[in-house]
């Protein structure tokens, strides 16, 4: 004796499912092999399903009226002799074997080292890469395109000639490379390998997302830095006594980003050359002013727009940034909330930052690190003073901006800052 | 008592016997594979049901170790008759590796077996046709005593090899028989909707050949018609077209459902004029048929059914990498 | 060793064969009495009779059809489209049958046909006399197709078809008829199917083409030579299945490639070409592959200024050959 499985058998060429119109058998019933156990109704055609098998029905699993996707159940039989009939070719279930062998990169194969593809040759040339130094991730330790996609968009780039001494002229401090990068070192080390205790985190969503959107910035838009250093001691003063009056009124915080999110924002205005992007022949400068304000949680980071922020009051963007940020920690932001901003304030200075370069928010022209604003002492009119102060650091793209508009830019927002106090500003 | 009709046609009672055994073994076989089918066993059955008398009496009349044949998909009849056996259909309808037809390569009822000289025949219908134009032609270059046989269904009829292949035949005067299975039906298209003229032998004036329209419920008829084909054939006379009505008893194929094209009224009335039963009759009243030898003949069947079956679902598949192979000479 | 030309190398494969086998015969339309309306089967009637050169219906699919049944009994018939062009009611039996006959059997049955017919432009023959169908039938896995560009290859290379187990389409380019004269060996030879053949040597470029154009090709080559620039020319000889180790090879001897057909461009034998040379030859190239071929428009137009821009010819391909030598 042996229990064999009926199962929804395959009705027609194109055909999934099948339902079980009746049944013509009932547990207990004796059937021969092929007699007719259920009428079964799909897409192509209304057919009596015969038994594979003789024996009795034991169970009944499928409900008349009940759908059925080919191959499931349908009721057990009862077999009188075991293994009855060997179902070796049922059509819905071919297993072919698929093992297709995962060859791993050979890296002691160097054979392929030195076939240069022509777009390998072209980025090489384009950004001065010595090849020589690069080490292929491809068979046979051929260098693909990737790997100098990643060398060029981290700054580690090996390059023909020795580097040449920091011999800055401009006041914007261009960096080709970064401080860190030594020509001896080979960039494009083979895919790194976990050792044992190391911790593999994959990739994925909104981590793959800012990784690709910031090496899509860095390779495509040539970076450069400029910092300005603002006294902010008046409005640091002014913003202190009406903070806690402002949270009773209002119900959220009167943050210092604010103050900085307007100035910038009247800067732009003045300055329209930073609120623009560029669209290979041409440069599009936007005439609306929207501020995308950097916003972190946890592992993600989210930059949603302050839209019209030249129209706002200091209330207003203090209003908005707490609604972004509450929105954002609560994964609430809509793609609408995230669109459109046209320029980046980003408040590093919440992290306790002094100094920091940020990389630009595709594909705008610039941002703006707004750093700590902490206590120094200052030499005011040949006497050391302390005063409250804050470093601003632009990222600019320099296809677009060149070190004397941004010096300008920066030079008229330090001034609006540093005239921010009790009689000047207004809140509302 | 009947009329004896087959003695004067020159078939002894064993010989008829072989025929409704013949007849039988199709029809078996067909059950069986629509039952292999709706148990999810095989993916497509497509049947010769109700039109085996036709295949059978067309086959008999002809040299079956010597003349060619160009079956189309329904004529499981005229396959077994040629030698075809029933355990290689069933392979075929499994698909295994051992199907003679074509490997497991083609749906089943692609038939073709150059060992028994069944030609091998596609899906686009019609095409055998010049085919087998092309191996009478052979014949007759050759000045060899065989015949090429062909059958399509009364749809395929209005294709333009059929055109093609008979006048080609007709201007050549080459041995070739055309048989046109008409079943009435071309999938859900009945023949008043394929057919300008209903009656297919008619075209034969066209092609200065012979045409006849024969009951293809009817083995004996069918034979005759087709003897006498044969015979103007090997005589240097020509080709000849022969219409052989029956009836569809079954869906077009097993993804066709035809309630909704056909009433079940219909198909009865035509099960009353099966085949299988009628020509039953026809050998009992006569006393060829007794009950002792249709039992042996049932019980035969039953086994050699059950037997393909079995050995067939057994059968190995072809390995994955025999695709490739066969696509030119090796 | 006698010349001959184009066309009277292949009435001598034909007849040669036929006198070797007497399963080989000819059918087709005016090939009998009349000898064929290009000439290619003159003489063969009275020769062999009216059945081994059978004047047919006028009926392409049963020139195939019955041709493919008759090779599948075992004769070996060359059938002949009267124009490339009209062998379009014919690809049903041509595809759906010829190609697949030995694969769908298993190998139980094979089908050993020949489908000859004149293709190519040239001769003001328009719309519908003009057309080059290689492209149509080059992706049909069971068929051969070839294309000879000389009176000793069209000689040797319809003998070796005749003589293929599978069945094989000879495409005659029918300006080349009378146009090309060459050498010929009386003896009998068959040339191999399925081998590119290199028709002149050079280390500058290289053009890859057939038929026809070879001929042309070779007449910019030389006038290329005048300046010192040598070309390497690969003759296809078979289009299909391709023979990618000589294409390859020829790619790689210089590294710069010019492909040339008269057919229309996109999706043309070129188009397999060159994925064959870009799948295999990426560190050897040294220009981009460059394809000159016919526009995309439907056919050749009659009007003699319409179809002198279609067709090939030396100066076109001499233009691309400067060009492609200059990068």
């Amino acid at each position: 004796m042996a229990t064999e499985k009926i199962t929804m058998p395959q009705l027609g060429e194109s055909v999934t499912e099948g339902t079980i119109s009746s049944w013509l058998v009932k547990a207990g019933d004796h059937v021969n092999k092929y007699d007719p156990i259920a009428e079964v109704m799909t897409d192509k055609v209304n057919a009596e399903v015969p038994s594979s098998f003789t024996g009795t029905i034991k169970e009944i699993v499928a409900a008349e009226g009940e759908t059925l996707a080919v191959g499931e159940l349908i009721c057990y039989i009862e077999t009188s002799s075991a293994g009855d009939m060997k179902a070796t070719s049922d059509t819905a279930n071919i297993e072919t074997d698929s093992n297709e062998s995962n060859e791993g990169v050979q890296l002691s194969d160097q054979s392929m080292k030195k076939r240069y593809s022509p777009a390998v040759l072209r980025l090489a040339q384009e950004n001065n890469i010595n090849l020589e130094q690069v080490v292929g991730t491809g068979r046979g330790g051929r260098i693909t395109r990737k790997d100098l996609e990643k060398i060029i968009s981290t700054g580690q780039i090996p390059t023909t000639s020795a580097p040449s001494a920091e011999s800055n002229s401009t006041s914007e401090q261009e960096v080709v490379q970064s401080n860190t990068s030594k020509p001896s070192q080979v960039s494009s080390a083979p895919q790194p390998t976990s050792q044992v205790g190391d911790l593999e985190i994959p990739v994925t969503g909104v981590r793959k997302i800012i990784a690709q959107n910031m090496v899509r910035s860095k390779t495509e838009i040539p970076h450069a830095w400029m910092t300005v250093e603002v006294d902010v001691t008046d409005l640091v003063k002014y913003r202190n006594k009406i903070k806690t009056e402002f949270k009773q009124t209002e119900g959220y915080n009167l943050t210092y980003f604010a103050f900085f999110v307007k100035a910038v924002a009247q800067g732009l205005k003045k300055f329209p050359q930073l609120n623009s992007t560029w669209a290979g022949d041409k440069i599009i400068q936007r005439k609306d002013i929207n501020l995308s304000i950097a916003v972190a949680k946890d592992q993600e980071l989210f930059v949603p727009v302050i839209k019209h922020a030249d129209e706002k009051s200091i209330k207003g963007i203090a209003r908005e940034i707490n609604e972004l940020a509450q929105k954002a920690r609560t994964n609430k932001l809509t793609a609408d909330d995230m669109q459109g901003g046209t320029f980046t304030v980003n408040n590093t200075g919440s992290f306790g930052s002094v100094q920091s370069m940020g990389v630009i928010n595709h594909p705008q022209a610039a941002i703006l690190q707004v750093e700590s604003i902490v206590k120094r002492p200052v030499i005011i009119n040949d006497m050391f003073a302390a005063r409250d102060m804050v470093n601003l650091c632009l990222s600019l793209d320099h296809r677009i901006l060149d070190g004397l508009i941004c010096g300008q830019f920066l030079a008229y927002v330090k001034e609006s800052l540093e005239n921010m106090n009790e009689t000047t500003v207004q809140v509302y | 008592m009947a009329k004896n009709r087959h003695e004067e046609l020159g078939l002894s009672n064993e010989e008829v016997l072989e025929m409704y055994k013949t007849m039988l073994l199709a029809r078996k076989l067909d059950e069986r594979m629509w039952l292999l089918n709706r148990a999810g066993k095989i993916p497509f059955v497509i049947s010769c049901q109700g039109q085996e008398a036709a295949q059978v009496g067309a086959a008999f009349a002809l040299n079956r170790s010597e003349d060619y044949i160009a079956p189309y998909y329904r004529d499981m009849g005229v396959v077994l008759a040629f030698g075809m056996t029933a355990k290689e259909l069933m392979l075929s309808a499994f698909a295994k590796a051992e199907d003679p037809n074509s490997g497991g390569r083609q749906m089943p009822s692609h038939f073709g077996q150059k060992k028994n000289r069944i030609l091998t025949g596609s899906s686009p219908v019609t095409t055998q046709v010049p085919h087998a134009v092309g191996v009478a032609l052979a014949a007759k270059m050759e000045k060899k005593d065989f015949v090429s046989f062909v059958t399509l269904g009364e749809g395929s009829s209005n294709q333009g090899d059929f055109h093609e292949g008979l006048n080609f035949a007709g201007v050549h005067k080459l041995p070739v028989i055309t048989m046109v299975e008409n079943n009435k039906y071309a999938i859900s298209v009945p023949i008043e909707k394929q057919l300008g003229n209903p009656k297919v032998s008619d075209r034969a004036l066209g092609y200065g050949m012979p045409g006849f329209t024969v009951d293809g419920n009817d083995p004996l008829e069918v034979y005759k018609v087709v003897k006498e084909a044969r015979d103007r054939a090997v005589s240097g006379e020509g080709p000849t077209l022969i219409e052989a009505v029956s009836y569809r008893l079954t869906a077009h194929s097993s993804d066709d459902d035809d309630r909704a094209y056909r009433n079940k009224e219909e198909v009865e009335e035509a099960r009353k004029l099966d085949s299988i039963f009628t020509f039953a009759v026809y050998l009992k009243d006569l006393g060829i048929l007794t009950d002792e030898i249709e039992n042996e003949f049932t019980n035969e069947i039953t086994s050699i059914v059950n037997e393909a079956t079995d050995y067939a679902e057994a059968a190995p598949y072809a390995e994955p990498e025999e695709a490739l192979k066969y696509v030119y000479e090796e | 060793m006698p010349v001959m030309s184009y066309i009277q190398a292949v009435t001598t494969a034909l007849r040669e064969e036929m006198q070797r086998d007497e399963k080989v015969f000819i059918l087709g339309e005016d090939v009998g009495k009349k000898g064929g309306v290009f000439k290619a089967t003159e003489g063969l009637y009275d020769e062999f009779g009216e059945y081994r050169v059978l004047d047919t219906p006028l009926a392409e699919s049963a020139i195939a059809g019955v041709g493919i049944g008759a090779a599948m009994y075992g004769m070996r018939p060359v059938a002949e489209m009267q124009f490339a062009d009209f062998i379009m009611p014919a690809v049903n039996q041509i595809i759906s049958e010829a190609a697949r006959i030995r694969y769908r059997s298993n190998n139980d049955w094979d089908c050993p046909i020949v489908i000859r017919a004149p293709y190519g432009g040239g001769v003001h023959g328009a719309l519908y006399h003009s057309q080059s169908v290689e492209a149509i039938f080059a992706n049909q896995p069971g068929l051969k197709i070839v294309m000879p560009s000389t009176p000793y290859d069209a000689k040797g290379l319809l003998k070796a078809a005749i003589r293929d187990n599978d069945p094989v389409l000879f495409f005659e380019h029918k300006r080349a008829y009378r146009l090309l004269k060459g050498e010929v060996p009386t003896e009998d030879y068959v040339l191999p199917i399925g081998k590119a053949d290199v028709k002149r040597e050079g280390s500058d470029i290289t053009i890859i083409t057939y038929g026809l154009c070879v001929h042309f090709a070779l007449q910019a080559a030389e006038k290329l030579a005048e300046d010192g620039i040598e070309a390497h020319i690969l003759d296809l000889r078979t289009v299909y299945p391709l023979d990618k180790e000589a294409i390859i090879e020829a790619a790689k001897k210089t590294g710069k490639v010019l492909l040339v057909t008269e057919d229309n461009k996109e999706g043309s034998i070129l188009s397999e070409v060159a994925a064959i040379i870009s799948e295999n030859c990426l560190f050897d190239l040294d220009a981009p592959i460059q394809r000159l071929a016919g526009p995309d428009i439907p056919a050749m137009p009659y009007a003699p200024t319409m179809e002198k821009f279609f067709m090939m010819n030396p100066d076109k391909i001499e233009k691309a050959m400067r060009e492609l030598a200059e990068f």
